[in-house]
C-alpha cells in the first residue's frame, strides 16, 4: 500500500476544508443553530413533549443525520468532481496508486470532515436544547458508518458526474426529499398508516431512527434494523464503486 | 531485452469510447538516456502515447514495458520511474506552489524532502514564487511550477509534451539547458514538440508519429543526413543575366544576379561539386564566396507528413 500516496491525498483534501471552513462547517452549523432555534426554543415549546422529550431535544439526531448526509455526498462528489474538472485528477491517475488507495485518500477526507461536522453540530445543541446520550458507542458506531458509507455514495456521485449540472441532481432531487421526509423532524408514527408504509421505503428513516435511539432510546424501527440497513448501505456503495473501477467506467478512456 | 532500452512499445492500439483510434499498433524503443522528441501535427496521438505510458489512458490492446516492467500490471514500479509534463496548464489555483510540488511528491509515496523540493524550485527560478497561489503565476512559471512537480519525486523518466507551447524564446532557451543537465544526470527524456527547431536543438532521436502510427525513428543527425539535401550558395564577383549554358545540367537556382544555389544529395556517391567549380571556371566566372547549408529538420518532417499522407 502506498500509505504516504494516500496520505497526501487526504491531507490535501483536508487543507481544501480548512480553505473552505465558512463554506464547509459555519455553513452547515449555523443553518442546524436556526433549526434549534425556530424548532426547538420557538415552535418546539408549542409542540407537547414526546415520551417525556422535548420536541427541540427529539430532532436533535435528526438535525445531525440530515447535516451529515448531505454534507458527507457534497463534500466527497466535490472532492473528486473538482480534480476532474480542473483535469488535475491525471497527475493522480499518474502516480503509483490503486483504485482502493486513491478511494480511500478522497474519502477518508470526506468522512472525517462529516464526523467533525456532526460533533460541532452536536456541540451547537447543547447550547440551545437538553441532551443526552443513552448509547454512546452506538452514537458513534453510527455517526461514523453514516459518514462513511454517504461519502461512499458522493464519491461514487462525483465520479459518475460530467458536469456541474449532474453533480447536484442526486443531491437536490433525491438526498434532500429523502432526508426531509425520513422523520428528521417528526416520528412517522404520527403520520397516518398509509403514509408511515410508505416512510418504511425511505432508507434514511433507518439511520436517523437508529441515531435517535442511540440518544433517548426513542425510534421508529428497531436498532437492530437499522444497523443492518447502514451495513447493507456500506456494502452496496463499496460494491458500486469496485465494480465501476473495475470497468473503467467513466474513469480513465 | 537489449540492456539499453527502457522503454518498449509493442503493438500498442488505442481507440476511444467515442469510436476514435488514437493508436493503430505504435511500435516504439526508447534508449536509456536519451532525449527523444516525438514529433507530430495535432491529433497524431502524440498525447495518447504518452498517457497510455504513463498509465492515465487505457490501452485497447498491445503491451508497455520500463526498464522490464509492464505499465498495467507493475504500474507501481513503472510510474514511480515516470515523471509527466502535461500539455495543459492544469493547476490547483488555491495552493501554494511549494506546498503543492510537495503534494505531488507525496502522491508518489516519497517523504517530505523539504530541502529537495526548495533545489528544484531554485533550478526552476521558482523559488522566490513558492508561497504564492499558483493562479497568481504566469503562463511560463505555471509551465515550470509543472515541471517542477514532475520532478519532485524524483523520476529517471521524464515526459515533456509541449512543454515550450507559448513560452517566450528567453525562458525556452532556460528550458533547453534545464532539459540537457537532467539528461546528463541521466534522465531519459521524450518531449513532443510542434517546435521542430526545439527538437533540432535538443534531442538525440526523432520520432515522428501521424494518424496514429510511427513512420520513423532515428538518430537526429542521421535522419537529416539520410533524408537532408545540402545547398551551396556561390556567389560571384561580376553580375550576369542568366545561368551559362554550360551549367544548365547542374540543379542550379539564380538568387540574384551574382548569386546561384546548387542543391545536392550529400550521402550519395558524388555531390558534384568538383565538376561544377571545374565548368565554372571554364565559364569564365569568378568566385566571390561559397556557403554550405543543410536542410532543416522542419523540411525533413514536412516531407515525411506528405509521404505518410
Amino acid at each position: 500500500m502506498n500509505w504516504t500516496g494516500i496520505m497526501a491525498i487526504y491531507m490535501h483534501e483536508m487543507d481544501r476544508m480548512r480553505r473552505t471552513t465558512v463554506q464547509s462547517i459555519f455553513s452547515p452549523v449555523i443553518s442546524s443553530s436556526l433549526y434549534f432555534v425556530v424548532f426547538g426554543a420557538a415552535i418546539g415549546s408549542r409542540i407537547p413533549v414526546i415520551e417525556d422529550i422535548s420536541y427541540g431535544s427529539f430532532i436533535v439526531p435528526g438535525m445531525i443525520m440530515l447535516a451529515l448526509l448531505t454534507q458527507s455526498v457534497s463534500n466527497a462528489s466535490s472532492g473528486i468532481f473538482f480534480p476532474k474538472f480542473l483535469g488535475t485528477i491525471n497527475e493522480i491517475y499518474a502516480a503509483p496508486l490503486s483504485t482502493t488507495e486513491i478511494v480511500i485518500g478522497f474519502v477518508g477526507a470526506a468522512t472525517t470532515k462529516s464526523i467533525i461536522l456532526g460533533s460541532l453540530i452536536l456541540a451547537t445543541g447543547l447550547f440551545f436544547v437538553e441532551i443526552y446520550i443513552m448509547h454512546p458507542f452506538t452514537m458513534i458506531l453510527m455517526l461514523v458508518l453514516t459518514s462513511l458509507t454517504f461519502s461512499l455514495l458522493g464519491f461514487l456521485i462525483g465520479m459518475l458526474s460530467s458536469n456541474w449540472e449532474e453533480l447536484s441532481i442526486f443531491p437536490t432531487l433525491i438526498l434532500s426529499p429523502l432526508v426531509f421526509l425520513g422523520g428528521s423532524l417528526y416520528s412517522i408514527n404520527w403520520l397516518p398508516e398509509f403514509w408511515q408504509n410508505v416512510s418504511l421505503v425511505n432508507p434514511v428513516l433507518y439511520l436517523v431512527s437508529g441515531f435517535r435511539w442511540s440518544f433517548y432510546e426513542m425510534a421508529d424501527v428497531s436498532i437492530t434494523t437499522s444497523l443492518i440497513m447502514i451495513f447493507t448501505f456500506l456494502i452496496l456503495n463499496i460494491s458500486a464503486i469496485i465494480y465501476i473501477f473495475s470497468k473503467g467506467f467513466k474513469i480513465k478512456d | 531485452m537489449s540492456a539499453d532500452i527502457l522503454i518498449k512499445i509493442d503493438n500498442l492500439k488505442k481507440t476511444f469510447q467515442g469510436g476514435l483510434e488514437a493508436l493503430k499498433g505504435v511500435n516504439l524503443e526508447i534508449q536509456r538516456g536519451e532525449i527523444l522528441a516525438l514529433l507530430g501535427p495535432n491529433g497524431a496521438g502524440k498525447t495518447t502515447l504518452i498517457n497510455a505510458i504513463c498509465g492515465i489512458v487505457l490501452p485497447t490492446s498491445g503491451t508497455i514495458s520500463v526498464d522490464g516492467y509492464d505499465v498495467v500490471k507493475d504500474f507501481r514500479k513503472t510510474r514511480s520511474m515516470i515523471g509527466l509534463v502535461p500539455q495543459e496548464l492544469h493547476l490547483e489555483a488555491f495552493e501554494k506552489v511549494f506546498q503543492n510540488v510537495s503534494y505531488t511528491r507525496g502522491l508518489y509515496g516519497k517523504k517530505k524532502d523539504p530541502a529537495y523540493i526548495e533545489k528544484i524550485l531554485k533550478d526552476l527560478s521558482l523559488w522566490d514564487k513558492k508561497d504564492s497561489k499558483l493562479r497568481e503565476l504566469s503562463g511560463g512559471m505555471k509551465k515550470r511550477a509543472l515541471i517542477a512537480k514532475a520532478l519532485s519525486h524524483e523520476p529517471k523518466i521524464l515526459f515533456l509534451d509541449e512543454p515550450t507551447a507559448g513560452v517566450d524564446i528567453n525562458l525556452r532557451r532556460d528550458m533547453w539547458r534545464a532539459v540537457k543537465e537532467l539528461k546528463e544526470n541521466g534522465v531519459t527524456i521524450i518531449l513532443t514538440t510542434h517546435y521542430i527547431e526545439e527538437a533540432e536543438a535538443i534531442s538525440d532521436r526523432v520520432s515522428v508519429i501521424n494518424n496514429g502510427e510511427i513512420i520513423i525513428t532515428d538518430n537526429k543527425n542521421d535522419l537529416m543526413r539520410k533524408m537532408g539535401q545540402k545547398n551551396l550558395t556561390i556567389e560571384f564577383q561580376e553580375p550576369f543575366s542568366q545561368i551559362p549554358s554550360t551549367l544548365e545540367s547542374y540543379n542550379l537556382k539564380m538568387n540574384s544576379n551574382n548569386s546561384l544555389t546548387y542543391s545536392y544529395d550529400s550521402h550519395g556517391s558524388s555531390t558534384g561539386i568538383t565538376a561544377l567549380l571545374q565548368d565554372i571556371k571554364s565559364a569564365g566566372l569568378k568566385l566571390k564566396d561559397l556557403n554550405s547549408s543543410q536542410t532543416s529538420l522542419e523540411t525533413i518532417f514536412e516531407k515525411l507528413l506528405e509521404e505518410s499522407v
